[in-house]
């Protein structure tokens, strides 16, 4: 710490106090994670028990599971959708009802999660849909397509026009253009709104109480079941392996994204 | 002597006339192309012939409308009236890519994440050329523009005069019918900008294609093209060749927006022989050459270039001064404006208004200079004025 400079007793006060605030509980989760004892206040040395007895916790795997396969799907619909929203309200021709449309698809960031999962648990009702892997799926899209719509729409903002112009002036039709010159530019920035709505759809409780039915509840809906009869040790072990998972995917995406700027070259598919 | 001042104007003309095209069929023909954004007509009834080989500039201040002029030509918008013709076959609805036209944009527009090779080679891929005959045509690019060792570097390692030739081979390596360059140099320093002026003219000449470069920078329109148009308010104002766009200016606006005038507001008019004598407020009686088309009924005025007005102590000296010079006007030095190779003089007239003379430093010391609130006769020939009408 002595060694960077410009740094007064006040800097380092704060940022040690900040970091410790955003970052102990969760260093005490981890900790206590590998906890022998059965109180989870007490400590009682260390072992991996309560990660064998999350691997052992069907209901929890299978809790688990069906999170990650909402995530992924859920995830993978937003990028597409929110990606092509982005790209209607900022490339597209000015179209009646334009400001309507970005109005209605930034709803969701503003909207409280209660009344969008109880409009959507409404819907399915009316609709007589069996609540299950789809309907929260289907949720989840609706909720993280605007996040990704967000960091697209800012990403092709930035981008100038003349770009697609040249490359349609260079032989290229509208969506050659797009493709080629395009797309690789806000690559990076529709990986990190698939991000986004990954880790978004993972950790959501509300909407996915609303929507999801009987036999086939996410992780954090199993987690909230559990706490509320007390909070066991192997609750940490879980959270601490998502923790893992979310640090991991984050790493990856960052180089990813690192990558891509540094030698994009590939990433023209022509 | 009136007869000599006709031939030298119709001679003016002739030499506007001979950088036009062949006769025949000219490769780019606009008829009445007109469009309009809003209520606002950015291009209002523009036609205009251009021939195969020519360095055309469209010449005018901001907002005038001849980078929309330029874009439709490119493709990227569609006029609402007239056609435009290349090779006698109507483009004016084809998409850019349907074009054998291509553009260098004012940014460049080069690709970030492709390599000065991979930028060159974009559009050779999309035309479907193999592979072989790709890399053969980008190294033959790649020399042209002498960027030899920087193929594989990105835009963003470039430096901005590297960019811009990247920008030039990229447009170039499609071998198009016609070049279109929008400010091509506008990003440039000026020692750098002088330099790819003639880079660009000899690369057109030795390709023998037809450029078209959209300016507001009436020194790099002079300087390149081999004909100008001049646009004012989306309307082509005066298409003539350098020489004819300076010394025959069709308008007063053209005048003064091409290099430096003065002007004198004339108030009557009076025919003596082959030669009119125009009552201006500012500098009396001014004798000049009728010219060859006949003046029209608006407001009248002298125009006479700073570099042909002469100055001296006491009045034209020499043969060939006593001759010629007929408009004296006397006045006192106001302001000199020294610019290394030459310098302006303004000069107050005792019949209130003010000339500017530019006269050339053609001697390192300065013991024929003169100084301010000296007393100088300035004279000018009445060949050397013109006539316009605003």
């Amino acid at each position: 710490m002595r060694k960077v400079s410009g740094l007064s007793r006040f800097n380092i006060a704060s940022l040690t106090l900040g970091l410790a605030f955003l970052y102990l509980p969760i260093l005490i989760l981890v900790i206590y994670s590998f906890n022998a004892s059965r109180l989870v206040t007490v400590w009682g040395g260390w072992s991996l028990r309560w990660y064998h007895e999350f691997f052992n916790d069907r209901a929890m795997i299978e809790a688990a599971w069906m999170s990650l396969k909402v995530a992924l799907a859920s995830a993978t619909m937003a990028t597409l959708f929110g990606t092509l929203a982005a790209v209607a309200l900022s490339r597209g021709e000015r179209f009646v009802g334009r400001t309507l449309f970005s109005g209605m698809l930034y709803a969701p960031l503003v909207m409280p999660e209660v009344i969008t999962g109880l409009s959507l648990l409404l819907l399915f009702v009316a609709l007589n849909a069996e609540r299950g892997f789809w309907t929260v799926t289907i949720a989840h899209t609706t909720l993280t397509m605007c996040f990704v719509a967000v960091v697209v729409q800012s990403r092709l903002g930035s981008l100038d026009r003349s770009l697609e112009e040249a490359a349609m002036d260079l032989g290229c039709n509208p969506v050659r253009a797009f493709v080629a010159v395009t797309l690789p530019l806000i690559a990076p920035s529709i990986v990190a709104g698939w991000m986004l709505a990954f880790t978004l759809s993972l950790d959501d409780l509300v909407i996915a109480s609303f929507t999801t039915g009987p036999g086939s509840a996410t992780l954090p809906i199993r987690i909230y079941s559990e706490v509320r009869l007390g909070v066991k040790p192997e609750i940490n072990a879980i959270c601490t392996l998502v923790i893992g998972l979310i640090a991991v995917v984050i790493v990856v995406a960052s180089l990813a994204s690192k990558l891509s700027s540094e030698q994009g070259e590939s990433a023209a598919p022509l | 002597m009136a007869e000599k001042l006709l031939t030298t104007d119709a001679e003016l003309g002739a030499a506007g006339e001979a950088a036009h095209p062949a006769a025949g069929q000219p490769l780019l023909r606009i008829e009445g192309v007109a469009k309009t954004f809003g209520a606002f007509r950015a291009v209002d009834g523009v036609s205009l012939d251009i021939g195969a080989g020519e360095f055309f500039a469209l010449l005018g201040p901001s907002g005038c409308g001849k980078t929309t002029l330029l874009r439709m030509l490119a493709g990227f918008e569609a006029p609402d009236e007239g056609r435009i013709l290349l090779g006698g076959k109507d483009i004016a609805q084809a998409l850019p890519h349907e074009r054998p036209i291509n553009m260098m944009f004012q940014n460049y527009a080069l690709f970030p994440h492709l390599s000065v090779s991979d930028n060159i080679a974009f559009g050779l891929k999309r035309a479907g050329m193999a592979r072989a005959d790709i890399a053969r045509r980008v190294a033959e690019m790649v020399a042209l523009v002498n960027l030899e060792g920087l193929e594989k570097r990105k835009p963003d390692q470039l430096s901005g005069g590297q960019r811009q030739r990247v920008a030039l081979a990229r447009a170039l390596a499609r071998r198009p019918q016609l070049l279109l360059l929008d400010e091509p140099l506008a990003a440039l320093d000026k020692k750098l900008r002088e330099s790819t002026q003639g880079e660009l003219m000899e690369l057109q000449r030795r390709l023998g294609m037809t450029f078209i470069i959209v300016t507001h920078d009436q020194e790099e329109a002079m300087t390149m093209a081999s004909r100008i148009g001049v646009m004012k308010a989306g309307k082509l104002a005066q298409v003539a060749s350098p020489r004819e766009l300076y010394e025959a200016p069709r308008s007063r606006w053209i005048a003064e927006f091409v290099g430096d005038i003065n002007l004198f507001d004339g108030e009557s008019k009076l025919r003596d022989g082959h030669r009119l004598i125009i009552g201006t407020r500012d500098a009396g009686s001014l004798v000049v050459a009728e010219p060859r088309e006949p003046v029209g009924g608006g407001k009248l005025s002298v125009a006479i270039r700073p570099e042909k007005v002469k100055l001296s102590r006491r009045g034209p000296v020499g043969e060939a001064g006593r001759e010629t010079a007929i408009n004296l006007l006397d006045g006192v030095i106001a302001d000199i404006c020294y610019l290394g190779g030459t310098t302006t003089y303004k000069v107050k007239l005792d019949t209130g208004g003010m000339v500017q003379a530019s006269v050339a430093n053609s001697a390192r010391l300065d013991v024929d200079a003169y100084s301010v609130n000296q007393h100088v006769v300035a004279w000018f020939a009445p060949d050397d004025c013109v006539l316009l009408t605003s």
